[in-house]
């Protein structure tokens, strides 16, 4: 029998913690569309897009009133397109990033990830012209999402795709000029990218997955928050027990969403991605779990192993409660879509250095931080080439999302809106590197059998 | 099909008859009832069966969300799904 404890408890997450299942993304494979004519391969990408997510949109809506928990994004990721559009006959492919902006409209999601390349070993002739046609892309759409995977811990890194992303992103920088740069974060560049992540902007449908996945990305920073007020000044044991039970709670959730959509779909549940991925509201925060864990701000001392901890026992109390758990899981420290980590440092405790090491242990990255204009392009490549390092060398997923923001400098305030948030500048190490990031070639994979 | 209702909101006079006459008006059964109200607020939980109502369960949460507007209480509709699957292994 449902106690009313557990009904007040269940409905206080939701109210007051902001308990959220975060997307459900359906991820659809676009392999059958290939075509050698631009127009056609539009139209059946647009086709397929369309059917298949039809019921996309609504069946969230119905969800969320069913079971009374806010389902904040409905999304899809597909194949990636440098795979798909492979045989095009096309010098740009922008057109097939319209087309898929148009059916992401269309079925009303508020993202579509997928324009995107694998390339850590190397790149293909599709592989070049998508990654040249990114710019334009993520200037001419408003929903379209782009990766580029550049290293793998098996393959080693691309450095002439690094190179070349530095260059990619200050194009997408200066084409969205008008809006902040907007462009870039819509522009992940990975290490290990996973084929089944459900957050975005680094959502794709990898060639391993089935024709048609569902997968759903929990949220829930506050309500982990609100756990650990409770057990203030306790040690180390209560503290990961407690981040423990509280995962395995807001992870239930998450499969019971998943489950359901995927009945109703009639499509396959995939996976659920454990992550704790903050917004920019109050009480939704990743750095205020790292206050009340006791540091003063996130940056502190001490702050790279409270993400440890954090990201760890979220992990452990997620996997028993699904099946199937996959993605990226873990904590999200991105800088503009955390209110906690915007004060951070806008105070001075925060530094990109800093978070390049929060990064070892976090599930993804550098992410949404905004640098000033200026920033040369193989500063940016020499800093993608770090985190890709710690990727490889950790076998983990890694990530750059950088804005450098055209027009603005170091201590100035860039909004997003929304989800995406706001952020100040932060100061970038501008000591040339383009010595080392002009090298090109590939960094060989790291040997695995001496680990350290 | 069981759900979960719970209310919520400064007490007064009828908040107990209008979700209930809503109910009897949908077909749906109720269970159970437990209600407290402290230092004035009203807190109800009533755990109903809706297998026999005709409208679909999106329509009912709706609808009763809007019936505790009229009254300014929040009434709110969940599958007991929500509630099983997060506290029980």
């Amino acid at each position: 029998m449902i106690s009313r404890v557990e009904v007040q408890e269940t409905n206080k997450m939701i109210r007051e913690m902001n308990l959220d299942v975060r997307t459900i993304t359906m991820g659809i494979s676009l392999m059958d569309c290939a075509h050698t004519d631009l127009s056609v391969f539009n139209q059946k990408i647009y086709d397929k897009i369309t059917k298949s997510a039809e019921k996309l949109v609504k069946t969230g809506e119905d969800l969320e009133k069913q079971f009374g928990v806010p389902i904040v994004n409905k999304r899809i990721s597909v194949t990636p397109i440098s795979i798909a559009a492979g045989a095009l006959n096309t010098d740009t492919y922008v057109p097939v990033a319209e087309a898929l902006d148009k059916a992401a409209r269309e079925v009303g999601v508020n993202f579509l990830g997928g324009f995107s390349a694998l390339v850590q070993k190397g790149c293909t002739t599709g592989d070049r012209k998508l990654i040249e046609s990114i710019p334009e892309a993520l200037a001419v759409t408003e929903r379209v999402c782009a990766s580029v995977n550049v290293g793998s811990s098996r393959s080693g890194i691309n450095m002439d795709a690094v190179k070349l992303m530095g260059d990619i992103i200050r194009q997408t920088a200066e084409r969205t000029a008008d809006r902040d740069s907007i462009g870039c974060a819509k522009l992940v560049v990975f290490c290990n990218a996973v084929e089944d992540n459900p957050f975005m902007a680094g959502a794709f449908h990898g060639v391993g997955e089935r024709e048609c996945v569902i997968n759903v990305g929990v949220s829930g920073p506050g309500v982990v928050k609100r756990a650990l007020e409770e057990v203030k000044g306790q040690d180390f044991e209560t503290l990961c027990e407690t981040i423990k039970r509280t995962a395995f709670k807001i992870t239930r959730v998450g499969q019971l969403v998943a489950q359901e959509a995927s009945k109703r779909l009639g499509v396959p549940f995939g996976i659920i991605d454990l992550s704790l991925a903050p917004t920019p509201l109050i009480g939704d925060s990743i750095a205020e779990i790292f206050q009340v864990m006791g540091l003063e701000e996130a940056g502190a001392p001490g702050t790279t192993a409270a993400l440890a901890i954090l990201n760890d026992n979220v992990k452990k109390g997620g996997v028993m409660a699904s099946s199937y758990v996959g993605g990226l899981s873990g904590a999200f420290i991105p800088v503009s879509e955390d209110h906690g980590m915007i004060q951070a440092v806008q105070r001075g405790a925060l530094t990109l250095e800093k978070l390049e090491a929060m990064t070892c242990v976090c599930s993804v990255g550098l992410d949404m931080i905004a640098i000033p204009g200026d920033t040369s392009k193989e500063t940016l490549s020499g800093i993608i080439a770090d985190e890709a390092a710690i990727g490889m060398v950790n076998n983990k997923t890694t990530a750059v999302r950088l804005i450098p923001v055209i027009g603005k400098g170091v201590g100035e305030m860039v909004e997003f809106g929304g989800l995406l948030g706001y952020a100040p500048i932060m100061p970038v190490n501008s000591f040339n590197c383009a010595g080392f990031v002009d090298r090109g070639g590939r960094i060989p994979a790291p040997i695995h059998s001496f680990k350290n | 099909m069981k759900g979960i209702i719970t209310v919520l909101g400064k007490d007064k006079v009828g908040i107990i008859a209008k979700v209930c006459t809503y109910l009897a008006d949908n077909n749906v059964n109720i269970l159970d009832i437990s209600q407290t109200i402290v230092q004035d607020y009203f807190n109800m939980m009533m755990i109903v069966d809706i297998s026999l109502a005709e409208k679909s369960f999106e329509v009912l949460v709706e609808e009763l969300h809007h019936a505790g507007e009229e009254i300014g209480v929040e009434i709110k509709l969940q599958h007991e799904d929500i509630f099983n699957i997060m506290h029980r292994i």
